[in-house]
């Protein structure tokens, strides 16, 4: 929205396109759409007249400068000159046994869910695995009348207390800390703690947690459990982006390697949506040919890159968590594949081939990092559709007609 | 704009706030909404539209992603169970 907003005070055409239904990412959803800063943002947006088109999924581009993007019902064919791609993070999910009963969700995601309107109150909510986040969506879920029996941190005491100090160099981190603090005051917030299995006949019941080295069964509704994020990176992959350590590598106006390409927050480093904002605002100056505005944000850009150093520090994942799995606990939730299936290959690509591992339409977003994890596998290449995509709509591409027909595909 | 709005899923009425997901109205109707290739019953797990798990027929249209999907009054949703 940002990277729009400033492109288009330079005069140029500008277009979006989002997987979602609205415009906002996954922060500035159902209610939190109406904070100050989101509706500003939008108001600003919407008086540009820049052409916004929702529930669209970019799949393939079929030559520079096009992309395809799948809607309900439509094939949209977008041409540009200047992209800037801005698809946010997700969150990295660790298998555990019962991982895959209905109502474990992740932490962001079930965050989501009751964003978008499920009702919370009364209900048991456990909020488990690693990062600032676990503490926003504890609070946030009280507000709505949840009940928090335990928030499990995997992140060492020490880890935490390392990471408050530092944030002395962010004040208003401190600022959002504290009033989280009291928000969530009076839950019980364990450290070195991560779940160890999760119950339930055909939903969650209960979960087994690891606290002080020794096992414990909560109760619950729901389990709302993520170990922090990954940068989507598979549609600047697609594009040819260079990649630096997991991250799209872009320079100081937030160019990728790729002429006429900007990136701009979380796929080039976790930072937040204050930074994303920053790093949006810079794209949108430097694409639509105002550097010098964006020169003037660079400051700011600067401490949101700190902070995110200090965030992949302190809730770098433990060994422990690698052992959670049982042989026959599902890894792949798409192709079912278990654990046991998949440790004996040496590669991601060996591991897809045999057993259609990352084969399914997540085209591995939720088993690529696990298995990153847990086997050290490097995720490799990315296959044209990224997104499952219509038969008639690939046919389109290949400039045949196709009988109208509806399938999920995945690449390989 | 009514504060609720009602679908079926599998054929049940189900009340949801308006400017709810469908996702938040299969949930409410103690359903999942699809079965895994092994036969598991599953639910939303990402909540944001990339886990592709919670996909269920809504009006008639396999494959739509419950989680991406508003609800609205009449709307018919079938899961796999």
């Amino acid at each position: 929205m940002a990277a729009a907003v400033r492109a288009a005070e330079c005069g140029v055409g500008v277009g979006i396109v989002d997987d979602n239904a609205t415009l906002g990412g996954q922060i500035w959803r159902g209610e939190l759409a109406e904070t100050k800063d989101a509706t500003t943002w939008r108001k600003t947006l919407q008086a540009t007249g820049v052409t916004m088109l929702c529930g669209s999924r970019v799949f393939d581009q079929p030559r520079a400068g096009v992309l395809l993007a799948e809607c309900e019902d439509d094939l949209r064919v977008l041409r540009y000159r200047n992209l800037i791609l801005a698809t946010g993070a997700r969150e990295r999910f660790l298998p555990f046994p019962g991982w895959t009963l209905p109502n474990v969700m992740g932490a962001g995601g079930f965050q989501a869910m009751v964003k978008s309107g499920l009702p919370v109150h009364g209900k048991h909510v456990v909020v488990a695995g690693t990062g600032p986040l676990l503490l926003a969506v504890a609070a946030y879920l009280r507000k709505k009348g949840a009940e928090i029996p335990i928030i499990c941190e995997q992140a060492s005491l020490r880890s935490l207390t390392r990471f408050t100090t530092a944030l002395l160099g962010h004040p208003q981190k401190i600022v959002q800390a504290l009033r989280l603090k009291k928000e969530i005051g009076g839950v019980p917030f364990a450290t070195s703690s991560w779940p160890l299995s999760a119950h339930g006949q055909k939903f969650l019941e209960s979960i087994t947690i690891s606290r002080h080295g020794r096992p414990q069964t909560v109760a619950c509704d729901y389990l709302a459990c993520g170990f922090h994020l990954v940068p989507n990176i598979e549609l600047p992959v697609l594009l040819g982006c260079q990649i630096r350590g997991g991250y799209v590598q872009v320079d100081d106006l937030q160019r990728t390697t790729v002429e006429g390409i900007f990136c701009a927050g979380e796929p080039t480093s976790i930072s937040g949506v204050e930074s994303s904002l920053v790093e949006g605002q810079i794209a949108g100056f430097a694409a639509g040919g105002r550097p010098e505005e964006a020169r003037k944000l660079f400051a700011a850009r600067e401490k949101g890159r700190r902070l995110a150093s200090l965030l992949d520090e302190t809730f770098r994942l433990r060994p422990e968590l690698r052992n959670l799995s049982s042989p026959e606990t599902l890894v792949c939730r798409c192709e079912d594949v278990a654990h046991s299936h998949l440790q004996k290959h040496v590669s991601w690509r060996a591991a897809k081939l045999q057993t259609r591992c990352g084969m399914g339409p997540c085209q591995g977003r939720i088993c690529g990092p696990a298995t990153q994890f847990l086997f050290r596998w490097n995720p490799e290449s990315v296959r044209p559709p990224i997104f499952p995509a219509r038969v008639e709509n690939l046919a389109a591409l290949a400039g045949q007609q196709d009988p109208q027909s509806t399938a999920i595909l995945g690449g390989s | 704009m009514p504060s609720q709005i009602s679908l079926t899923v599998d054929g049940s009425p189900v009340l949801i706030p308006s400017g709810a997901t469908v996702a938040v109205a299969i949930t409410l109707a103690g359903q999942a909404c699809r079965k895994s290739v092994t036969g598991e019953p599953r639910g939303p797990l990402c909540g944001m539209g990339i886990c592709f798990e919670c996909r269920v027929t809504i009006n008639g249209t396999p494959h739509r992603r419950a989680c991406q999907v508003f609800g609205e009054p009449g709307m018919d949703v079938r899961t796999e169970e």
